[in-house]
């Protein structure tokens, strides 16, 4: 599902150097760059062919809305009002009056065209600078017509990387818990969603509990704990046949599972005789190996983005804290020091920070370090919040987050949330039911 | 471009610290609130330090044998109570030697998920380890740590945690 082919067609060398736009998105933006996403033109013959395929009216207009809602939420673009827009589709994507866009006060442009090419989508979208006068970017795709709104975010994706520098988040998807029904009989099943809350999926049908489900590398499989006949095992999920397995062959609760930075392991927790020690598993070989060897609680494991070390959460100090390790289980060292209790632990994909949950005085935060236990930085904070996950470049975290139940115990739900490494622009996630353990795929393609 | 901007960052430091600073007078009012239902509930009888002594959600194994033993926050070391209700399934368990149990932990929602499993599964093992001294084989007896995942009450309170600290013995067959 995830093997669609993508032609990419340069037609031209995107424009380099010089000054032309930047967005910085070091910082919390407080003034997002004014951006003009013009629809996609299409021609008739177009439209109706399309119109047949995917039952939408105007499939270029469509895809124009899934890049301004993904520039909209991250709070650095400010997609302008389509109704102030003067210049037809057609005629800007072949040489936008850049007057006209100046008067509308947009800084940035993004123009298109759609066709139907041998039963295929074919899409080309231009990025203008509207101050400069100057064409940025020109991209063409190629793909099948179901795929209309992956083209949106890849696009988004292209846009994203040639304005801010960094590589985009838009074309990836979301693995959760979807929750329903009363707090003390919860049905949860795992899910998966586009990252802006479209295709959502269910992949188990709820009736064993599932909990803590994480992409391997490709986005292929996942690893997750499961209740299945009442024996909680770390499982492998492939996401394309619904085959599942159970991780290695533990005489109790496995758990806390994540796949290490090549996909060859999987790294989690074996809890036995009520010690929880770090295991890992080769996929290929079966070999398991013991990483951690202690009486006290050790688990949540991360790797390291290079593979060489492990953050994970022990309470060998009497509380839980955060650690680091080498990858094979030497030079423990402990990285938090601030007050309160700290878990959740995961390794940034840039690899200087880690981002993790802190309770203290009652609250639940979000927050990073670096890999050595500085510049501890708290982004957000609530009754109960945990488990973040990165976006692919490390600029976003997705957690969830858990409300006050009423004096009669009632109103309780679970939602997933985003943040900016800024710790601006904290937004709410739809998702059809209530969620939680949300995992963020890596760009499903480059 | 892709300097840091310490300014920035310093402001929304400053931002929390102001709302925190702002906040500090409702949490002092809170805590005289809070501190008044605490007293009250204490005189109920319901919890002990945090660890609950009463007797509602417990269910019974046999006349006089309760099923379950509660805990302390983050804690997994049992009570003289805990210790009493577990000689007493442990000579139940005597008596009938034909029945084999599982011993189910659980943690209150005030953790983080993943650490919740490992306490859940180290509060069933003191239980398991206690009956084990009685004279109980282990044999008879499987661990299962559901961590926060199965409260018994769904109050966001300390009293509704109380209760969700639990281990409790059921019957296997």
């Amino acid at each position: 599902m995830l093997r669609y082919f993508f032609a990419i067609l340069f037609l031209f060398l995107p424009f380099k150097g010089n000054a032309l736009i930047e967005v910085d998105i070091t910082r919390g933006n407080l003034n997002p760059l004014p951006i003009a996403v013009s629809p996609m033109s299409i021609d008739e013959n177009s439209r109706s062919n399309f119109e047949k395929i995917l039952n939408k009216k105007d499939i270029g207009s469509e895809i124009s809305i899934v890049v301004e809602k993904n520039l909209k939420t991250t709070g650095l673009f400010n997609p302008l009002n389509k109704d102030a827009f003067l210049q037809a589709p057609d005629i800007a994507n072949l040489k936008p009056r850049f007057e006209d866009w100046n008067l509308i006060k947009a800084q940035a442009l993004i123009t298109g065209k759609v066709n139907f090419v041998d039963e295929k989508l074919r899409v080309e979208f231009r990025l203008w600078d509207v101050l400069a006068g100057k064409e940025m970017m020109a991209l063409a795709f190629t793909t099948v017509p179901t795929n209309w709104r992956r083209v949106g975010h890849i696009i988004t994706d292209k846009v994203y990387e040639r304005l801010t520098g960094e590589k985009g988040y838009f074309d990836t998807r979301i693995i959760y818990v979807s929750e329903e029904g009363p707090k003390t009989k919860r049905i949860k099943k795992l899910a998966i969603m586009d990252q802006d809350g479209a295709n959502n999926k269910f992949l188990t049908l709820g009736n064993e509990l599932v909990l803590t489900p994480r992409f391997n590398p490709t986005n292929q499989m996942v690893t997750y704990l499961s209740y299945f006949r009442n024996l909680p095992r770390v499982y492998l999920l492939d996401i394309e046949t619904g085959m599942q397995e159970v991780v290695g062959d533990f005489p109790g609760m496995t758990f806390a599972p994540r796949f290490s930075p090549n996909g060859k392991k999987i790294i989690m927790s074996f809890a036995k005789d009520g010690n929880s020690d770090i295991y890992t598993m080769d996929l290929e070989n079966r070999i398991v190996e013991k990483i951690t060897n202690h009486p006290s609680i050790d688990t949540s494991p991360s790797y390291s983005p290079d593979g060489k070390y492990i953050c994970f959460n022990s309470d060998r100090s009497g509380y839980q804290q955060i650690y680091v390790m080498k990858s094979d289980g030497s030079d423990v060292k402990r990285i938090s020091f601030g007050r309160g209790l700290y878990g959740t632990p995961v390794w940034s994909p840039r690899g200087d920070l880690i981002a993790f949950t802190k309770l203290h005085k009652g609250k639940f935060y979000i927050g990073v370090m670096r890999t050595d236990g500085s510049g501890e930085r708290l982004l957000t904070e609530n009754y109960y919040q945990e488990a973040p996950s990165w976006s692919p470049n490390g600029r976003v975290l997705i957690f969830y987050r858990e409300t006050k139940t009423d004096d009669k115990g009632e109103g309780f739900s679970a939602k997933l949330w985003s943040i900016d490494l800024t710790g601006y622009n904290e937004r709410l996630i739809e998702t059809p039911t209530d969620a939680s353990d949300p995992s963020w795929s890596s760009l499903l393609s480059n | 471009m892709k300097k840091l901007s310490i300014r920035n960052i310093d402001q929304g430091v400053i931002m929390k610290l102001n709302k925190i600073l702002k906040n500090t007078l409702l949490i002092v009012v809170a805590c005289f609130a809070l501190s008044a239902c605490a007293t009250s509930k204490k005189s109920t009888g319901q919890m002990q330090g945090d660890v609950y002594t009463g007797t509602d959600t417990v269910e019974y194994l046999a006349s006089g044998v309760p099923d379950r033993v509660f805990f302390a926050t983050n804690e997994s070391v049992l009570t003289t109570a805990s210790r009493d209700t577990l000689r007493k399934q442990a000579a139940w368990l005597r008596k009938n030697s034909d029945i084999t149990i599982v011993l189910e932990g659980h943690a209150d929602e005030r953790g983080t998920r993943e650490y919740n499993l490992a306490l859940g599964e180290r509060r069933a093992n003191a239980a398991k380890d206690y009956l084990m001294t009685y004279g109980i084989s282990s044999d008879r007896i499987s661990v299962l740590s559901y961590g926060k995942e199965r409260p018994v009450d769904s109050g966001s309170n300390p009293l509704a945690w109380s209760k969700n600290r639990r281990s409790v013995t059921v019957k296997a067959n």
